[in-house]
């Protein structure tokens, strides 16, 4: 029988099997950040060893950054203390990292791709769910705890049990003014918030094989969110090209013989996967999340769903989610306040989403009853907009642009949502308080959010923005 | 048994058996910026996570208790935490793990937990226990009715007993991970024992 994708992967790096299902997988790549990797380091410490692979290690400081006024002392000393620390940590450990104002800084996993160090056929891991979004190279890429981020520091492997398998097809085309990030939003509304847990997720068909690899990297990244363990997608030609010539990626000959490899790298066509799943993308719309989880988002044209039907803690689950919202079951989405509006983050933190929300708004002005922080994903995309003229086209319609970092996607840093507003965030996740205590989260793509943005409340950008679409 | 000869220098407290109360908190997809805010993710030590447990469903936004969350009610004594179903779920951080442990919880009961956040309960001695729905529902109404109610637990057996209704569930739990926490393991010596072989697949690859 043939194998997938993510079982060839999985096999080509077990070191050992172990008794009761778990395997020994060397790792090729581990990125680090400053939140998930001190306690780790410290082990080390006390141990009395150092890492291990520091020349497969890669840090970034990303989670608990500023992102404006980076030229000052960070206000908040824990913070200060974490960040410093970070640096002397890789430091004594002789790990690359990129600090606060390093040119190559920027959310770890915008990074990674951006300097060719994620490449087809890996294995990568790092201490933070959303590592995921490098599956979209065909890597084996999965978030970890800091127990194991210690782990591969020692020994440049980690010990997992093997997930199912889950393939998820999308065919067609996507409508005008529907984005990856719809597309996959609409797909977490289907199987919930937790359909994928236990399973690797594959996406496949040409819908798929239609997106760039930003918008790969939006698709995978969001696998985590319907509770699948990664995402998956097959390297092809527009794969190849991304990576061609990027700082870290292999040269020449060199280069030119891992292609060679990397199209081996797909899942034959008689491979079995444990469940699979099939979605018209001309079905989907723009997409609004509601809710307090991923999966709780419908059509920006629908309706919050009426409850009727749900019964137990599901009923329970529901209610208090949309108190929580300030919403009504049944309620219209279109006309809905917003407040605060998000362009950043590993979701949409990219070049692409950057220059899609500047098309939309050119020309136009930010809603005065609007707050928006755009964060660029990287000092490298920080300096595309600028090379681009997207600035100036920012700044004509009363939209500033920050500096790199995780910002408001978990709010660690001080970009935080107040309580009660709403604000409509291409990023992640929209759990309670996720974005500041009380703050009431959307989540959405850069469509979505341009047109929040400069309408001032919830509305269709096939509509708003139709003249350039 | 091989495992024993190389588990010395950081060995972890171990878990066989637990007779225990329960702490029912009956919500649905707690995430782990609910059971520990991004807020108190900046320490740089695993130091005071068990106070930030829970921290914005335990207290308002004065720092006072809200008194109607169980963890707040003193008649819910016990280190076993009930939950119900897809308990874990968004963000890797272990810091949520540490937050349920360092608290005093030693065991968390669910219909679904997940992934990433068993794999760092377990790699914490903190025990995640899946049961069926219907076992769960019958934890929650024995609880509700007697908040002393108690549980018990038997790793080598693989079972968790509610000792009021009498009723037992076996759970399942992977077998190297079992060995882990029955004998205080660590996974790091585990895996430094392994350098010949890594070398090995170093090379191979090269």
């Amino acid at each position: 029988m043939g194998k997938t994708l993510f079982d060839k992967v999985w096999d080509a790096h077990v070191v050992r099997q172990l008794d009761g299902g778990r395997s020994v997988i060397y790792i090729d790549r581990h990125y680090i950040h400053e939140v998930t990797s001190p306690v780790a380091f410290l082990g080390l410490r006390n141990r009395g060893i150092k890492v291990a692979r520091p020349d497969k290690t890669t840090g970034t400081a990303d989670h608990n950054v500023p992102t404006i006024n980076r030229n000052l002392q960070i206000a908040d000393a824990q913070s200060r203390d974490q960040l410093a620390m970070f640096e002397s940590n890789c430091a004594d450990n002789n790990v690359e990292h990129f600090g606060l104002n390093h040119p190559k800084q920027g959310v770890v996993h915008i990074v990674g791709p951006e300097l060719g160090l994620t490449q087809p056929g890996m294995t990568i891991v790092c201490g933070d769910s959303h590592t995921s979004t490098h599956g979209a190279f065909g890597a084996v890429a999965f978030g970890i705890g800091t127990s194991e981020v210690e782990m591969v520091f020692a020994s440049q492997c980690i010990m997992q049990p093997k997930p199912k398998t889950m393939r998820i097809t999308i065919s067609g085309k996507l409508d005008k003014g529907v984005t990856a990030k719809d597309m996959v939003l609409y797909v977490i509304s289907q199987i919930s918030a937790s359909g994928g847990t236990g399973h690797f997720i594959e996406f496949a068909g040409d819908t798929v094989r239609a997106l760039s690899m930003e918008e790969r990297m939006t698709v995978c990244n969001m696998s985590i969110e319907c509770g699948a363990r990664g995402g998956i997608i097959a390297p092809d030609k527009t794969t190849f090209d991304y990576v061609r010539g990027r700082e870290r990626a292999p040269k020449g000959a060199e280069f030119d013989a891992k292609v060679e490899q990397w199209k081996g790298l797909f899942s034959d066509a008689d491979a079995k996967f444990d469940t699979e799943y099939s979605f018209d993308a001309a079905k989907i719309d723009p997409q609004i999340t509601y809710g307090t989880n991923p999966g709780m988002g419908v059509g920006v044209t629908g309706s919050i769903p009426t409850g009727e039907g749900l019964v137990g803690s599901d009923k329970i689950s529901f209610d208090k989610s949309l108190e929580y919202m300030g919403f009504l079951a049944g309620d219209k989405l279109i006309g809905k306040r917003v407040d605060y509006v998000f362009l950043g983050s590993c979701t949409n933190g990219r070049i692409e989403d950057f220059r899609q929300f500047a098309a939309a708004i050119k020309g136009r002005k930010k809603a005065d009853n609007i707050t928006a922080w755009l964060v660029p994903g990287s000092r490298q995309v920080e300096a595309q907009i600028k090379a681009e003229g997207l600035y100036e086209i920012f700044k004509a319609a009363g939209f500033e642009v920050r500096e790199p970092g995780c910002s408001a996607c978990l709010a660690m840093n001080d970009d935080k949502v107040p309580a009660g507003m709403y604000s409509v965030s291409t990023s992640n996740r929209n759990f309670e308080g996720r974005q500041g205590p009380g703050a009431r989260t959307m989540l959405a793509g850069p469509l979505v959010a341009a047109a929040a943005a400069v309408c001032g409340t919830i509305q269709d950008p096939r509509d708003v923005f139709k003249d350039i679409l | 048994m091989y495992l024993k000869i190389y588990f010395k220098t950081m060995a972890k407290e171990k878990f066989v058996k637990l007779i225990s109360g329960g702490v029912p908190v009956n919500i649905e997809n707690i995430d782990t910026d609910q059971i520990i805010p991004a807020r108190f993710l900046k320490a740089v030590e695993r130091k005071g996570f068990g106070d930030n447990l829970f921290r914005d469903w335990r207290y308002d936004k004065n720092g006072a208790p809200i008194a109607d969350f169980p963890m707040n009610q003193p008649k819910f004594k016990g280190e076993i935490l009930f939950a119900a179903k897809n308990f874990g779920c968004g963000s890797s951080r272990e810091h949520a793990a540490w937050a349920i442990y360092d608290y005093g919880f030693k065991v968390v009961v669910s219909s679904f937990f997940a992934d990433i956040f068993k794999n760092n309960a377990l790699n914490n001695g903190l025990l995640p226990i899946q049961v069926s729905e219907n076992f769960l529902q019958k934890a929650f109404d024995v609880i509700e009715a007697d908040a002393s109610a108690k549980f018990e637990i038997d790793l080598v057996a693989q079972t968790i007993t509610n000792v009021t209704s009498g009723i037992s569930e076996n759970f399942a739990i992977d077998g190297y991970k079992k060995e882990c926490l029955i004998n205080g393991y660590d996974d790091v010596d585990y895996l430094l024992s392994l350098k010949s072989e890594i070398d090995q697949y170093e090379k191979a690859k090269a």
